[in-house]
């Protein structure tokens, strides 16, 4: 039976009813009072001196309040990056100046000269037009490899190259990497692309920035999916405003998917610019300005190889890749192809010699950072890619290949410095193949021949990191956070709970999700419990929601919190009950003395601690609210395997997706049907990557794909229904819920499974195709058939 | 300047205009009707879908000019007065068709005027028709459904939400 309470039930989802009514709450239906509005003059060029701003016609233009420029921001701090990567010298990574607004040069097209404040949005954008830059055009760098060649074009004149760092991981491990394949038996080597993607939440990012004269405090409300990490590096990097002046709100964010971690120039300008002119000022991006402004993600080229002894064994691995910064370093842009790409390349098997290098590049490109999976689709693509052309190679079934190298014990350490708590491989396996029907794959792929179509099947493994931690151990890998989570866990006197959570929101659920763990907790209604989110004045310093970590890191927390609350209910119930708390059981909301029929309800407790008249006093304070700050020992380890068959039109090219399965290790889970909805969001991204997606820039640094004409979003009719399962579940060891997150799963486990369908598919047409770069366009597939 | 007069899920409702003010900024900003999104500025997402005299229309692509003396209809007018989420609205909720909650109100729209059309639309023609909508959630396996289920279909052989 299902449960319809508690952990493991699907009660729908509360957060529901005011978006379906139109009553939601972002950022842009924020209006202030004699609010501003901000329109950005981006450079259209994507490497250009700046010789001057004439602003003198624009400002006097209707409504124009003010014109700033760089010049206005000497003395601000610039955008800060939040990690720091050491090179395989021991060095640190090359770090540019990030001003707010472009100080001499702009750097790629979309990077903001000048911000016109006015009165109207419409009045902001026509007096930008009016403004006359004297620009001159410079070489762009644009193609990666390029960049680092001797004498390229500087993105940053101050830095020696364009070569942010070389990361070599584990560097140690290379000579004997080295002489693993010097030895091997089999080598397989491929070179792929990871296509630079856009994000595209389909809300904008909206900033509105407010200044109180009288106190002097500042107040910025953004599209962020971590308004406590904005506020620390907003206020003390950029502004120089401490904690307690600034106050940061995300209030409903459409949608994130990474791109709303970052701390953007457009929130330091609005927050800045409200306390210049004492007046709150709005700045809502349009998508065409998004696609220019936001974080891309992905960006890699890289060169993969894997050894294999004469058993079909993995002996070793090494990756050489360059991964592309952009023209500045994004908040969390350069541990992205490190620590989160690196440390995944061990996949599901257990390769002994692992070597990852990766060079991170900086091009006259919108700046790089995470999007959903951030690294590890990465890792994933060019490992099970890899696999499945040497088991080609090899003339030896994937699945079994894979099988044969599963890593089958628990804990597991890897040679990429991580250690796997838990995990059944075979058993996510076997579920795919039950659930994807493999054994019935030849009679479908007959029945698409006789339909004149070519069918192919994909199969692939993944590994994934989730809630990365523990602090002091990414505080030595280069973080400049911590990343525990919070919660503070408030208990009103008739009973009834406020969780204020540091996680945060866009689409998640965990205004649902979160009060199904302490109904379970405490035993009582989920209606009892209620969650407070996404504003720094109302909820503990906490860092956000990104790489899967709420439920992990944040509701473990508040687990943590919730038991504080329960000792210490506990103690009350004793004394009203007068009992020893070591005999006070709860349960369905009950105080009870165990072995007796003396109990007390939850209310009655809760109650007695705001009205302390018959109360310990002498040993604990009235009232019942407790914080608990998390920092988990390890990452978890989601796992699973993944079955994608695709069917390609010969005539033109055209793949689509026929089937697609999912076996996911989650771990315990708190609420399937979100989960579930997790893992249908992330297979559509990847499928969107694996057959849609590309951020194409031509050689003089023009963004082709710059609005949904031309960046092909996946839409319904370019996607099945999945099969998706998560009954395999080996519980994480190390959080107190079990729990290892389920956001990015789909994102990093598809795509290798389309393009291992589509390879599939051609050489069932007998084409001596190993590999076709992403996105499989029609054009892309059509030729490789005709090469 | 000019004033523009509509009615807008039955009530009247009046503001003034640019003559290139785009419906959408005129319902959200003018008129306070923030639950029409905007999501792009090429008329593709379908965030903005709101029905102009009984027909779905891109918001965005519509001046409010173009819409004096029109019956607008939005989200906020789709539920009961009392708060009753109408069938299609409920069937989203059941279904788990909506994550971050973004591309939902040009869904729900789009939904309806789709149903008014073809009230047992099949699988393909939903997927076809929302052509239009684009969920960055990418939910489109549980919207898909949930439109079948509000076109009273049964969905339980569709693999779970
Ligand atoms: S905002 Fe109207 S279609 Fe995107
Ligand atoms: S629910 Fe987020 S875009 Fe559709």
């Amino acid at each position: 039976m299902p449960k319809d309470t508690g952990i493991g039930a699907s009660p729908k989802r509360r957060e529901d009813v005011r978006f379906l009514t139109g009553t939601g709450n972002y950022t842009d239906d924020i209006n202030l009072n004699g609010q501003a509005y901000v329109h950005f003059l981006r450079s259209d060029m994507a490497h250009a001196r700046i010789n001057s701003i004439d602003t003198a016609a624009a400002s006097a233009m209707p409504g124009v309040v003010r014109i700033f420029t760089g010049a206005d921001f000497e003395g601000v701090g610039g955008i800060p990056c939040g990690w720091q990567i050491t090179d395989k010298h021991g060095e640190a990574m090359q770090e540019p100046a990030h001003p707010v607004l472009a100080q001499g040069k702009a750097r790629y097209v979309g990077d903001a000269i000048a911000a016109v404040v006015a009165d109207t949005a419409e009045q902001a954008r026509d007096a930008a037009e009016a403004i006359e830059l004297d620009m001159e055009e410079l070489p762009a760098v644009i193609d990666m490899k390029a960049a680092v060649q001797e004498g390229a074009t500087k993105v940053h004149d101050d830095l020696t190259s364009n070569l942010c760092y070389d990361w070599g991981f584990v560097e140690e491990n290379k000579p004997a990497v080295e002489e693993a394949f010097a030895n091997a038996a089999h080598v397989t080597t491929l070179e792929l692309v990871n296509n630079r993607l856009v994000a595209n939440p389909m809300e904008p990012r909206v900033a509105v920035g407010d200044f109180n004269r009288a106190t002097g405090d500042s107040t910025l409300y953004t599209t962020s999916q971590n308004p406590h990490v904005i506020r620390l590096l907003m206020g003390a990097f950029v502004l120089g405003i401490p904690e307690h002046k600034l106050r940061v709100i995300a209030p409903d964010v459409g949608g994130g998917f990474g791109t709303k971690i970052f701390h953007y120039a457009e929130e330091a300008f609005c927050t800045f610019a409200a306390k210049a002119l004492n007046r709150a000022v709005k700045w809502t991006s349009s998508r065409s300005e998004a696609f220019i402004s936001d974080a891309h993600g992905r960006d890699h080229v890289s060169t993969i190889q894997l050894a294999l002894d004469a058993d079909n064994n993995f002996t070793a691995l090494r990756t050489d890749t360059y991964a592309n910064m952009g023209a500045y370093l994004s908040t969390f842009a350069p541990s992205v192809p490190t620590w989160l790409h690196g440390t995944l390349m061990a996949g599901n098997y257990k390769t002994p010699l692992i070597y990852v290098n990766v060079k991170a590049v900086f091009t006259n490109t919108v700046p790089v950072d995470a999007y959903r999976g951030a690294g590890r689709p990465e890792a994933t693509y060019q490992l099970e890619r890899v696999i499945d052309k040497a088991a080609r190679e090899l003339g030896v079934d994937p699945v079994a290949l894979r099988r044969q190298n599963f890593i089958t014990e628990f804990p597991y350490a890897t040679p990429v410095a991580v250690e796997y708590d838990t995990g059944d491989y075979n058993a996510t396996m076997d579920k795919l193949e039950e659930i994807a029907d493999i054994s019935g794959f030849a009679a479908r792929r007959a029945a698409s021949e006789a339909k004149g179509k070519v069918r192919g099947l994909g199969v692939n493994c993944y590994i994934e990191a989730c809630g990365i931690a523990p602090s002091n151990l990414v505080g030595q890998l280069g973080a400049r956070a911590g990343l525990y989570e919070s919660a503070t866990v408030r208990v009103n006197a008739t009973g009834g709970l406020v969780v204020m959570t540091g996680s945060h929101s866009h689409g998640q659920g965990h205004e649902t999700s979160f009060p199904q763990v302490i109904a379970e907790m405490i035993g009582i209604d989920e209606s009892m419990v209620e969650i407070v989110h996404g504003d720094t004045a109302n909820t503990p310093m906490g860092m956000g929601t990104y790489g899967s970590r709420s439920l992990a890191v944040g509701g473990s927390a508040m687990v943590r919190a919730t038991e504080k609350i329960i000792a210490k209910a506990k103690k009350i119930a004793a004394h009203i009950l007068e009992a020893s708390d070591a005999d006070i059981e709860l349960k369905d909301g009950q105080f009870s003395v165990a072995g007796t029929d003396k109990s007390l309800a939850w209310g009655d407790v809760t109650l007695a601690a705001y009205v302390p008249h018959n109360y310990p006093l002498e040993d604990i304070e009235p009232g019942l609210e407790e914080t608990a700050f998390y920092d988990p020992a390890n990452f978890t380890y989601p796992s699973g395997a993944y079955a994608c068959e695709v069917e390609l039109d010969p005539e033109t090219g055209k793949v689509s997706i026929e089937r697609f399965a999912a076996a996911d290790d989650f771990g315990n889970v708190v609420n399937p049907m979100i989960v579930e909805g997790q893992v249908h969001g992330g297979i559509g991204q990847g499928i969107g990557q694996a057959l849609l997606e590309a951020a194409v820039y031509n050689d003089e640094g023009q963004l082709l794909s710059a609005s949904y004409m031309d960046y092909a979003m996946p839409r319904a009719d370019d996607l099945p229904f999945y099969q998706v399962d998560h009954s395999c579940q080996t519980p994480c060891t190390h959080n107190p819920l079990g729990v290892k997150g389920c956001g990015e799963a789909g994102a990093i486990g598809s795509p290798p499974a389309v393009v291992n369908a589509v390879v599939d598919a051609l050489q069932s047409m007998g084409k001596d195709i190993t590999h076709v770069d992403m996105p499989l366009s029609p054009a892309r597939v059509w030729s490789a058939m005709h090469e | 300047m000019t004033k523009v007069s509509m009615t807008v899920n039955g009530k009247a409702a009046s503001g003034d205009a640019e003559g290139r003010t785009l419906l959408s900024s005129f319902l959200r900003e003018e008129l306070g009707f923030t639950g029409t999104h905007v999501g792009c500025d090429t008329s593709q997402c379908g965030a903005c879908v709101v029905h102009v005299n009984g027909v779905a229309v891109k918001s965005c692509t519509m001046l409010a000019v173009e819409a004096e003396g029109a019956e607008v209809a939005t989200i906020e007018g789709q539920a009961a007065p009392d708060g009753t989420l109408n069938t299609i609205q409920q069937a989203f909720q059941d279904h788990h068709g909506l994550q971050c909650g973004f591309c939902t109100p040009g869904m729900v729209m789009s939904t309806a005027a789709l149903l008014k059309e073809n009230p047992k639309p099949s699988e393909q023609e939903i997927r076809e028709y929302l052509e239009g909508n684009i969920c960055r959630c990418t939910g489109y396996h549980n919207i898909v459904k949930a439109i079948m289920a509000a076109s009273g279909q049964d969905v339980s052989a569709i693999a779970a939400e």
